[in-house]
């Protein structure tokens, strides 16, 4: 099995990104065509076969997301894409929104054609504003090549999309949070139910997938669900986009079949290409700040769905942030908890304080008076985070966290008698707080 | 330099992008850029809801939710400082200092020129190029003292072309 497949990504760097003429001579489009000429519930029974399961993060299954649309009754249905990456160590949606933004609009007029919706709505981050330029260009292009707009290909399907700007809000990739912040309110999450298929986007029966997801439709309706399963495992269909960041030789965005190892990805030459500067590796941080840590006995587990589950871990985002034994697992913990604690939008309190007084703990244990007590108490907020949290940023905000207390045990316990096992803590020196 | 925003151009940026009460986060993204001082006043923000017909309270939730608006005056380049893991672990903080001794400001602070502000910032998604400062749309990667140097006196060399 080859440990790196060009598919989602095969335009990338390959064709000029906008050039509707570049994308058509690449194949692009012809999952559209195909679509066009079949039943939405056969599309549908594609997308389930193909075990497609939500690049965002959460990794719901798409087509049961679709089929549960399928049959709300309520018009009109809103196509939605997320493009708010903004889980730290991810940079994947940016390079398919920047180098084959036509395959993610194809993905998205598939999907209006299944829902018979006329309307998509693609958020794309504050951040990545030259990118909603570019990709404002491939929509223009697409429009006046026939592919989007009014009378799609003589069907006399309509469909446009909307580039929506974010402004710098991480819970906004929640996607009840991004709905809001589409129809220009501040975005807090709802509370569900009613499922946004339901009460969606301006009340109305709403579809959200991640880019990821939407650039792998064209490719599903065209080789049909079976092929595009058979690039993965059997139940993790397809391939992923993983980001390679941190101490990792060669950074960068990868696509991988499902069930390559950990250790593919992070060693072999064609990917991560090892640890820099030969140094060992300490533990891996998977799907972003809310994913879990691994350690290097965990590296032979297949990357799909079941296996990194099964062993405590998960896919996410894509995510995988690789760091070398230099770094202290308090200190790095800090960081993540600094990280949520600036994105918490206030609304719940499990979140909101949650995550500042384990920043609290995190603190006394970087300065030596943790007591043995303190690890009681983190218990009881992960706990209460976890399970008590109003959406899915306070529940996840504590998963790495909890995975280090498994696996550092000893260094929490080394930090109490004022020894760090990474030489960080305890020497003076200054650190960016 | 861009002179202080008044109300009438303040109205042609509403007209331009459209009335409506979804381009909220638009209309004021595009202000914040035509400020020069890459904030939203409230005086501007005043008008913003009276033409889309909002209270203020919602306009001011929504300057003060998202991370990318400030409503205090910023310099004229804000300098973002990655400090998410994958930057962090690459010393972002080491990188921070650096902006810190070259601008002569903390983290947080505004030269007495008004011409830049020091942050930090949560992930850009440059995470391949790490640390990473992020100065308007420009994202600058695999940062060091010889670049950061170059960096600001690019910026300063604008300014004055500007004078």
């Amino acid at each position: 099995m080859s440990k790196i497949v060009r598919l989602i990504s095969k335009n990338c760097n390959n064709i000029t990104p906008e050039s509707v003429e570049e994308y058509v001579h690449a194949g692009g489009f012809e999952g559209l065509k195909k679509a066009f000429t079949q039943d939405p519930t056969e599309i549908i029974a594609e997308i389930k076969t193909a075990k497609l399961l939500g690049r965002g993060g959460a990794a719901y299954p798409a087509g049961a997301k679709w089929e549960h649309l399928l049959h709300i009754p309520e018009f009109p249905k809103y196509i939605v894409c997320n493009a708010d990456e903004g889980e730290p160590g991810t940079f994947k949606d940016k390079l398919l929104l920047s180098q084959d933004p036509l395959g993610v609009i194809e993905g998205m007029i598939i999907a209006g054609y299944v829902f018979n919706s006329n309307d998509g709505y693609i958020y794309i981050r504050g951040e990545y504003a030259a990118i909603q330029r570019s990709f404002q260009k491939a929509i223009d292009h697409a429009i006046e090549s026939g592919y989007l707009g009014n009378n799609i290909l003589g069907t006399k399907f309509d469909f446009h999309i909307h580039i929506v700007t974010g402004a710098g809000a991480y819970v906004c990739g929640e996607n009840s949070a991004l709905l809001n912040s589409i129809e220009g309110k501040a975005g807090r999450p709802r509370i569900k139910p009613p499922h946004l298929a339901e009460v969606g986007l301006f009340s109305m029966p709403t579809l959200v997938n991640n880019v990821e997801s939407f650039a792998n439709i064209p490719l599903i309706v065209q080789m049909g669900g079976e092929k595009y399963l058979s690039y993965g495992t059997k139940d993790s269909g397809g391939t992923k986009l993983v980001c390679l960041s941190g101490h990792v030789a060669k950074r960068g965005v990868y696509e991988i079949p499902f069930g390559v190892t950990l250790r593919d990805i992070i060693y072999d030459p064609q990917i991560g290409g090892g640890i820099a500067n030969n140094k060992k590796l300490k533990f891996f941080h998977l799907g972003g700040q809310s994913g879990p840590c691994g350690i290097p006995e965990q590296l032979d587990t297949p990357y799909c769905y079941k296996a990194l589950r099964s062993v405590g871990l998960s896919v996410g985002s894509g995510a995988v942030v690789v760091v070398d034994e230099s770094v202290c697992i308090i200190d790095y913990l800090k960081g993540v908890t600094e990280f949520f604690i600036h994105e918490s939008c206030g609304k719940c309190t499990p979140c909101r304080e949650g995550n500042w007084q384990m920043y609290k703990i995190l603190r006394k244990f970087q300065e030596g008076v943790a007591v043995q007590e303190d690890f009681h108490v983190m218990k009881r907020l992960t706990d209460t985070m976890t399970n008590a949290s109003f959406c899915g940023l306070g529940q996840s905000a504590a998963v790495a966290l909890t995975s280090c207390l498994k696996y550092f045990r000893d260094e929490f316990e080394a930090h109490i008698q004022k020894q760090c096992p990474a030489d960080h803590c305890f020497i003076g020196r200054e650190r960016g707080e | 330099m861009v002179g202080e925003l008044n109300s009438s151009q303040i109205l042609t940026i509403i007209e331009g992008i459209g009335k409506s009460k979804e381009k909220l986060l638009l209309i004021l993204l595009a202000i914040q850029n035509a400020s020069g001082k890459n904030s939203v006043e409230e005086e501007w923000a005043k008008i913003v809801a009276s033409e889309l017909n909002l209270p203020l309270s919602k306009v001011y939730d929504v300057l003060t939710f998202y991370a990318m608006f400030s409503t205090e005056p910023r310099g004229k380049y804000v300098i973002e400082i990655c400090k998410s893991t994958p930057c962090y672990i690459n010393k972002s903080d080491a990188i921070a200092k650096i902006f810190e001794e070259q601008l002569g400001i903390k983290v947080g602070e505004t030269t007495k020129d008004q011409q830049f502000t020091l942050l930090y910032t949560a992930c850009v998604g440059a995470c391949d190029i790490g640390p990473v400062a992020k100065i308007g749309e420009d994202v600058y990667g695999d940062l060091t003292q010889t670049k950061i140097i170059d960096i600001i006196r690019k910026y300063q060399g604008a300014l004055s072309c500007q004078k």
